[in-house]
């Protein structure tokens, strides 16, 4: 008999220790409705600092929030994959679900519609509607708004520029006071022999390019945002359209755009740049930052370069959205703790230590955001944001993006036959005609 | 159990027929009233989702898009069916299972045929066999990735040494189409090829071994005892694994996810399946797709089981 105790005194340990840790799951899981801070769930994209508080990033925001908050909420962050399109599947897969800790999160705009149509946010109370537009600039309102109504919080507001260095564009002739177009652009960079970091890989960021060459033509590449699949307009097989496509065909046949251009992201744009064969680049405003050239004080930024001569050019608008699930229990906290993340002193803190351009126009007047972003870049991009041209708000934008870059993959094929082309199997994809 | 029922069947000798079929019955039903909670559960579990997937796929569905849905019939099928796509998953697919499907009975037998006649580490060396089909497909589909890319690669490095600089070392294996799938049936046929021998060792343990020695005594060479005795007396055995195999590889999804993620032209049919209701949430086209895979498999059993006549009952029970 004695030889069974231990065993069985191991059963027993075990077993305290699992019902000491289920009951402890359960605590944690009740969210503190009677006492203690409530706990509320962040699901950021990774940003300076990701999930570590210290540097500067979403979590240093969580933190002070939670701090801020006099006990009411506690903000935890989940850090969500690199990918905007992962992104897309982490958050609509867990929405979709239902998942209840989908409290706040962070979300590129160009699903903000997608999740909004679906009815995936918690309604942003009546009261704090005001509050939430107040001092923003019109292109982040624009993006947080679905069907007249504002669906999610602006948060950042990111705008590309044109990068230049001031060297090479003298060399090439250019004067870079004046606004450029993309065909002066392409003959400058031809007479200094220097390249132009564009994005044209198959991923998002060539459907950001294509949206704004369309746009800048005075394009749409969706005229009716708010449509349903059987009814949307697309403005692709038009002038604005063909305007493009000559564009991303001049950039590819000279050779200006280097030789990668179709594999090339942000960060391979944004390397040629730094090269010596780079003299221009667009791209969003964390270049300055992560610029590695030896040569920093040549590289200068102004505004994103014209479709058509003359026509106002219309800069890719990026950034990031905060929202609240529908299923998240404390939505009302949710949304206090999103205000606190956005007030004045926050946006301008996390503009300065990440890059990220705020969306409250007061934080481009603060000296911390002027420092780590000099030379006048901090007011170019507050210019920028102005008239910066979102994608198209419409829930399937994930599909339409994808068969544009299909279709204008690789760069080097695009021709004047593209944009038709693109268009009449969009159509067909969002019809269920077509496979994607 | 064994020892029970002898006795009782000595003991029912001399009675009547009639009280044996009451028994047969009993013992039916209680095969029925043991086996049935399982079969429900079974039913539930395999039957509802392909009930439900076939009713799916009859939608225009979306699941971001709850009030577009719509019924259309037949129309995903006919659109799935008359996509380029489509067809190019399926070839890519098909392909994928031929290659591997060929190199694996091969190589598969020659290492059960080594297995059955090894005796000193017998153990060990069946162990040792199974090691990759013991790796999760996802970490030997990394693995088989690094080994190939330029920069972490050594493949490269070996060919190149080894072919004195008639190879590129900057050759990109994931850059093209065949290539990639090269990649992608090398690692599958190692990862699979344990599994297929030990099917196969199984059936070569089958074989009499006096009929292969009586064949020996006439005269017959190593070539004709083993397609004259030794196939034929494991048909069952190999014709299992063959369909297990087929049925397995028709269903590819990790290897080239994790190798290519469907670039160039490499995309299965069961990542296709995997965009359109993951990624792309299109619930009705996505369970076309998926009710279209599970027809193709069906199709595979059926052929397997009709033309070839392989029986899975005897077979299983060997």
């Amino acid at each position: 008999m004695k030889r069974l105790r231990p065993p069985r005194r191991g059963i027993a340990i075990s077993a305290a220790v699992l019902m000491a840790t289920t009951g402890l799951a359960a605590c944690g899981g009740s969210g503190g409705s009677g006492s203690g801070p409530a706990h509320l769930t962040w699901y950021i994209n990774p940003d300076v600092g990701n999930a570590d508080a210290s540097k500067g990033g979403q979590a240093t925001l969580a933190k002070e929030c939670s701090q801020a908050s006099g006990g009411k909420y506690r903000i935890k962050v989940q850090l969500l994959p690199n990918s905007a399109s992962d992104q897309r599947i982490q958050l609509l897969r867990r929405l979709a679900g239902g998942d209840k800790t989908m409290d706040l999160m962070s979300v590129d705009p160009a699903f903000v519609s997608e999740f909004a149509a679906a009815g995936y946010f918690a309604p942003v109370p009546k009261n704090m509607i005001d509050d939430f537009k107040a001092d923003r600039v019109q292109s982040s309102i624009d993006a947080s708004t679905y069907g007249g109504k504002l669906m999610s919080v602006p948060f950042w507001s990111n705008t590309q520029l044109l990068w230049y260095k001031k060297s090479v564009a003298k060399k090439a002739g250019l004067d870079m006071s004046k606004p450029i177009t993309w065909d002066q652009l392409i003959k400058g960079a031809q007479r200094a022999k220097m390249q132009i970091g564009v994005q044209a890989k198959l991923y998002e960021g060539y459907s950001v390019w294509i949206n704004a060459l369309v746009a800048g033509a005075g394009g749409e590449v969706v005229k009716n945002p708010n449509a349903t699949y059987e009814n949307i307009k697309l403005g692709l097989d038009t002038k604005a359209g063909k305007d493009a496509a000559k564009i991303i065909h001049d950039v590819s046949s000279t050779g200006v755009g280097g030789p990668a251009m179709g594999n090339s992201t942000e960060t391979e744009s944004l390397n040629l740049f730094s090269s010596k064969k780079g003299g221009f680049l667009v791209n969003w405003p964390y270049t300055y930052g992560a610029y590695a050239g030896k040569d920093k004080a040549d590289v200068a930024a102004t505004m994103y370069p014209q479709t058509v001569q003359g026509e106002k050019a219309a800069p890719p608008y990026g950034g990031i959205q905060l929202a609240v699930g529908k299923d998240s229990q404390h939505a009302d906290l949710a949304y206090q703790a999103a205000a606190c993340i956005t007030n004045q002193k926050h946006q301008a803190d996390y503009m300065a230590a990440s890059g990220n351009p705020a969306s409250r126009k007061g934080a481009y007047e603060t000296a911390e955001v002027k420092k780590a972003f000099p030379n006048g870049i901090a007011a170019e991009i507050r210019k920028s944001l102005d008239v910066a041209a979102a994608r198209p708000l419409t829930p399937y934008w994930g599909d339409i993006s994808t068969a544009l870059q299909q279709k204008f993959s690789p760069p080097s094929s695009v021709n004047q036959q593209t944009p038709a082309k693109t268009q009449s199997f969009i159509l067909k994809v969002l019809n269920g005609k077509a496979l994607l | 159990m064994s020892t029970v029922a002898e006795t009782t069947k000595a003991d029912l000798t001399s009675e009547e027929q009639a009280h044996l079929s009451d028994r047969a019955k009993g013992e039916r039903n209680l095969g029925w009233r043991l086996a049935g909670p399982a079969f429900i559960v079974m039913l539930l579990v395999t039957l509802y989702p392909i009930g439900y997937a076939v009713y799916l796929s009859l939608f225009n569905y979306r699941l971001t898009d709850p009030a577009g849905k719509k019924m259309v019939w037949l129309q995903n099928y006919i659109t799935a069916l008359s996509d380029p796509l489509f067809w190019q998953a399926f070839v890519t697919t098909l392909v994928i299972v031929i290659v591997t499907l060929v190199f694996e009975l091969i190589l598969g037998m020659a290492i059960a045929m080594v297995m059955h006649r090894v005796v000193w580490p017998r153990r060990t060396l069946r162990t040792v066999v199974l090691i990759p089909y013991a790796i999760v497909t996802v970490v030997s589909g990394f693995s088989w990735l690094y080994a190939a890319q330029i920069d972490t690669g050594f493949f490269n490095h070996w060919l190149h040494f080894l072919t004195f600089g008639g190879f590129s070392e900057n050759f990109n294996w994931f850059g093209g189409r065949w290539s990639s799938l090269t990649i992608i049936c090398l690692s599958e046929i190692w990862k699979t090829t344990p599994f297929m021998s030990l099917l196969l060792l199984a059936g070569l343990a089958q074989v009499d071994s006096a009929q292969e020695e009586a064949a020996k005594v006439d005269g017959a060479t190593w070539m004709q005892r083993f397609t004259k005795v030794i196939l034929p007396n494991m048909k069952a055995a190999l014709m299992v694994a063959l369909l297990f195999r087929t049925l397995d590889a028709v269903r590819i999804y990790d290897n080239p996810y994790v190798m290519t993620g469907g670039a160039n032209k490499t995309q299965t049919l069961s990542m296709l399946v995997g965009t359109e209701t993951v990624s792309r949430v299109e619930i009705g086209m996505g369970s076309a797709l998926a009710v279209i895979l599970f027809l193709i498999v069906l199709i595979i059993a059926f052929i397997f089981v009709k033309l070839f006549k392989v029986d899975l009952t005897t077979s299983g029970r060997s």
